[in-house]
């Protein structure tokens, strides 16, 4: 594939990330995590192993953090498994990112409720502000890139930057949230539209509209009472 | 036993059997890509799709899917071919058309199941998708745009080769196969997966471009790598042999053949010994046939003659040498040519008895002083299905990788004596105990090992009433069990040959003894490769290799085989026993044979168990031997890829030697 991307296993890689071990906390975390799974099902930790090491190499490069090789590695040998079968599993979930990416890794979806609701304002939104897909900006603070669908289509377009997502989205709002990650704020999460509180219908409902006070059967109108 | 019908055809199938197996039962061929006897299910490809009642009415992947009573089954309704074509016309989409210039031409399941149940045309007019190659190490050369996913390779790596490090890395469209992180596949095993590849994808590195299959001439034989025999078949053309790919026998190889049994051949027509030589004036020089005899009548040592067996013989070569040696009177004959005297007195003490399919039915195995993995590695992968049908498998001597997980109980034959408590309770426990001997444990705990047996009881009657033998002895070299069985060996190995001090020796194509301590005799070298024999003897008389003769085979646990003739010998090299004929003529005696037929006939009539093919079951009457063991154990084959004189010769056994077992980088960057 000739825009995957090039998994480095450079020598500045494996001396930077050789000596990859948990810190205190998450030493804690992941035994909690060995925990949850029988004897001699390890291998049921691979995902939240693979997370909880991309969120260190996080805060120890403050970035949004990534899995080099000898990750990979350290987690396979704490699961007592062999390399390729966490190998494998990194590469094949998209959250688990397999060359370093900025502060904010901002996620656009593009998938279809989201393109018709305004999704390519967002990215108009994002490459205004210097935003590139598939890359980071100089200053290292955003990485973007586009996805499928992350789930949110009653309030799209959406976007996630880094475990957060803002949805009710269109140009303004997006470049409203960039500008405060740039400052260092944290906007808040969820729906952008005002009086909105999460996915609820926009306005008054119009839909079973009898059932909103009291438990109405509809069926005997529809004419299949049973 | 469910009964199912398939196509009106009524068939009655073992519980646990899956619809494709019913419809093969009944007769009907169902295409598949992904799905191996060998292999665990995955069910990926969709290729077998059938209909099946009772179930949802939509095509079902008979691979998967369990046989239940009373289900019809169609394999050849409307439903199921258009299923077959969309499944064909899917996996198609991305795969090249570049058939003409794919190895796999000519043997390709793709290609031969595209006709029978493809659509004939493409509707397809997007770009295709495009794959990177992947390096696999020496053997594997990939062209990863054809690989249909089928995962054939990954599992064959982590089910029977247990070298977990072929994976599929991306998802979706982007999914591709490779090592991990293209570094060469670290197993013995690793070129069985160009067989298994239903497609280009992964071919064979050394035969890349070599032949067409339809251009070559297949020969049936029999291995010569090491001891276990393994069946296979010698593809040639002209006077070359140019691929080696394993036969199916369930009771010796399955389905596989390591890395060293398929990729020797190239060193078939490399550092060949072509004509006789002579030594003069410390030299070898090149001579007729005529003068190299001329030249052994002229040492005249009468009865004080002894021949040594190598590795590679088959054992018509060592029943027309032993006659030679007989007829001049002497029966020095010794085919353990490293040195190694273990007690002979009966067979059933060196053999592999419980046969090598029976591997399988064990449940503890303890290793003695065996690195299994590189002696042999077709019992390994045997070790393997034994520990994944509940077997526990202990081992003494130094820790190594043997692709499973074996308890060590460290390296101190002394043990054999006393065996720590799990170990010797799990080994009382078991129905089916087995003992696996190595060849260098053989050396200091043959007794040990015996007595083990006997306190064990290993050969005992089962519920069943069958004989059950656990005691197994290792051998390396494919001529011993035939070499042992035609009398070649002395009580004391090769250092009685050195006390009788004989005038002229026979070397028969063995080039690991140790011929400084012969420095007195005339050494007369027969064989095929100009290695270490060749260099050290007087006399070089050049022979015929595993290849070029007809032979029969004797594999460590008393199977006797036999093999064809590929091609023949290169220049004036000739067929071993006529060497032994010719010379007996210059010597003056008679030797009872005067064909190939007739060298048959002789040794079936010495050896009767030598004239049919077939299993040989040893008596089990074993000496009683010294069962004090101490000390530790040294793994004889420190190179596996360089045991013999044709791996030796062999380019590309060289460099897996280099790469896998000297870390040579030899890493190629993707074209």
């Amino acid at each position: 594939m000739a825009d995957a991307p090039n998994i480095p296993d450079e020598a500045e890689v494996r001396a930077r990330w050789g000596n990859f071990a948990w810190n205190s906390a998450n030493a804690e975390k992941a035994r909690e995590i060995v925990a949850r799974y029988p004897e001699g099902r390890q291998q049921s930790c691979t995902i939240p192993f693979l997370d909880l090491a991309q969120r260190q190499v996080g805060a120890e490069t403050h970035t949004q953090g990534w899995l080099p090789v000898p990750v990979i590695e350290f987690v396979a040998r704490e699961l007592g498994l062999p390399y390729m079968r966490v190998y494998e599993v990194a590469t094949f979930y998209t959250m688990f990112n397999l060359a370093p990416v900025g502060r904010y890794h901002v996620q656009v979806c593009g998938t279809t409720p989201c393109m018709l609701r305004g999704s390519d304002d967002v990215f108009a939104a994002c490459k205004n502000r210097g935003l590139v897909k598939g890359k980071t900006t100089p200053d290292g603070l955003f990485t973007l890139t586009e996805v499928e669908c992350m789930g949110n289509c009653a309030s799209a377009p959406m976007v996630q930057i880094n475990d957060d997502n803002y949805e009710d989205l269109d140009y303004d709002r997006m470049t409203v949230i960039l500008e405060a990650l740039g400052k260092g704020e944290t906007p808040k999460p969820g729906t952008q539209e005002p009086g909105r509180h999460t996915v609820e219908p926009v306005g008054e409902p119009t839909n079973l509209v009898a059932m909103m006070t009291d438990n109405h059967d509809y069926r005997p109108e529809w004419g299949t009472a049973s | 036993m469910p009964k199912v019908k398939v196509d009106g055809i009524e068939v009655e199938v073992p519980q646990g059997a899956t619809v494709l197996q019913a419809c093969e039962a009944a007769g009907k061929e169902i295409p598949r890509f992904c799905y191996h006897e060998r292999l665990s299910i995955a069910g990926n490809c969709r290729m077998c799709l059938v209909e099946v009642k009772p179930g949802p009415p939509k095509p079902q992947a008979s691979c998967a899917l369990p046989a239940a009573d009373n289900q019809e089954i169609r394999t050849d309704s409307a439903m199921v071919k258009a299923a077959r074509e969309g499944v064909m016309e899917f996996l198609l989409i991305n795969h090249p058309l570049d058939c003409p210039i794919c190895d796999q031409g000519g043997e390709c399941d793709l290609q031969d199941q595209s006709i029978a149940y493809g659509r004939g045309t493409s509707r397809y007019d997007e770009n295709k998708r495009a794959v990177t190659e992947k390096y696999m190490g020496p053997i594997v050369k990939t062209v990863m745009t054809r690989c249909i996913q089928c995962t054939r390779c990954i599992r064959f790596a982590e089910e029977v080769a247990g070298v977990e490090e072929i994976g599929a890395i991306y998802r979706g469209e982007n999914m591709q196969i490779t090592s991990y992180l293209e570094q060469a596949v670290t197993s013995e095993l690793s070129g069985n997966v160009v067989d298994l590849c239903p497609v280009g994808a992964l071919t064979s590195k050394p035969y890349a471009f070599e032949a067409r299959p339809w251009e070559l001439k297949k020969t049936l034989a029999i291995d010569v790598m090491d001891a276990v025999g393994t069946n296979i078949r010698l593809d040639s053309r002209g006077r070359q042999v140019l691929r080696c790919v394993p036969r199916i026998n369930e009771d010796v190889n399955e389905e596989w053949a390591h890395d060293k049994t398929r990729h020797a051949v190239d060193g078939l027509v490399r550092r060949r010994l072509d004509k006789p030589y002579v030594r003069k004036d410390g030299r070898l020089v090149a001579v007729e046939w005529d003068d190299a005899f001329a030249a052994i009548a002229a040492v005249n040592a009468g009865s004080s003659v002894a021949a040594i067996a190598g590795d590679l013989l088959d054992c018509e070569t060592m029943f027309a040498a032993k006659a030679l040696v007989n007829a001049l009177g002497s029966s020095l004959l010794e085919g353990r040519q490293t040195g190694m005297d273990y007690d002979v007195t009966n067979l059933g003490a060196v053999a592999f008895n419980s046969t090598i399919a029976g591997v399988e039915d064990a449940d503890a195995i303890l290793l003695v002083g065996t690195d299994l993995r590189h002696e042999a590695p077709l019992i390994n992968t045997r070790v393997r299905k034994a520990i994944k049908k509940g077997a526990r498998v202990f081992a003494i001597g130094p820790e190594v990788d043997l692709t499973y997980k074996a308890e060590w109980l460290g390296n101190d034959m002394g043990l054999l004596g006393g065996l720590p408590d799990r170990a010797a309770e799990a080994m009382d426990a078991a129905k089916r105990p087995m003992v696996i001997v190595g060849p260098a444990a053989l050396k200091n705990g043959h007794g040990a090992a015996l007595k083990l047996a006997k306190d064990g009881s290993l050969v005992r009657t089962l519920e069943d009433g069958t004989t059950w033998n656990g005691f197994n002895v290792v051998h390396l070299a494919a001529a011993r069990m035939g070499a042992l069985m035609l009398g070649y060996a002395q009580s004391g190995g090769i250092a009685d040959i050195l006390a009788a001090n004989p005038k002229l020796v026979f070397f028969l194509g063995a080039d690991e003894v140790d011929f400084t301590k012969f420095a007195g005799a005339t050494k007369v070298y027969i064989g095929h490769h100009g290695d270490k024999g060749a260099a050290a003897a007087d006399i070089v008389l050049p022979g015929a290799s595993y290849a070029e003769k007809a032979g029969t085979y004797v594999n460590m646990e008393g199977r006797v085989q036999r093999g064809d003739r590929a091609v023949f010998p290169p220049g004036d090299a000739r067929e071993d026993w006529t060497i032994f004929r010719a010379l007996a003529e210059v010597l003056g005696v008679t030797l009872p044979f005067d064909d190939f037929a007739g060298v048959r006939a002789a040794m079936a009539a010495a050896v009767p168990e030598l004239g049919r093919e077939g299993l040989v079951r040893f008596d089990w009457n074993p000496p009683a031997l010294d069962a004090k063991a101490s000390g530790t154990v040294t793994y004889p084959v420190t190179d596996f890829y360089l045991t013999n004189a044709i791996c030796r010769a062999s380019p590309t056994m060289q460099r897996c030697s280099a790469e896998l077992v000297h870390g040579q980088d030899f890493a190629e960057a993707a074209e």
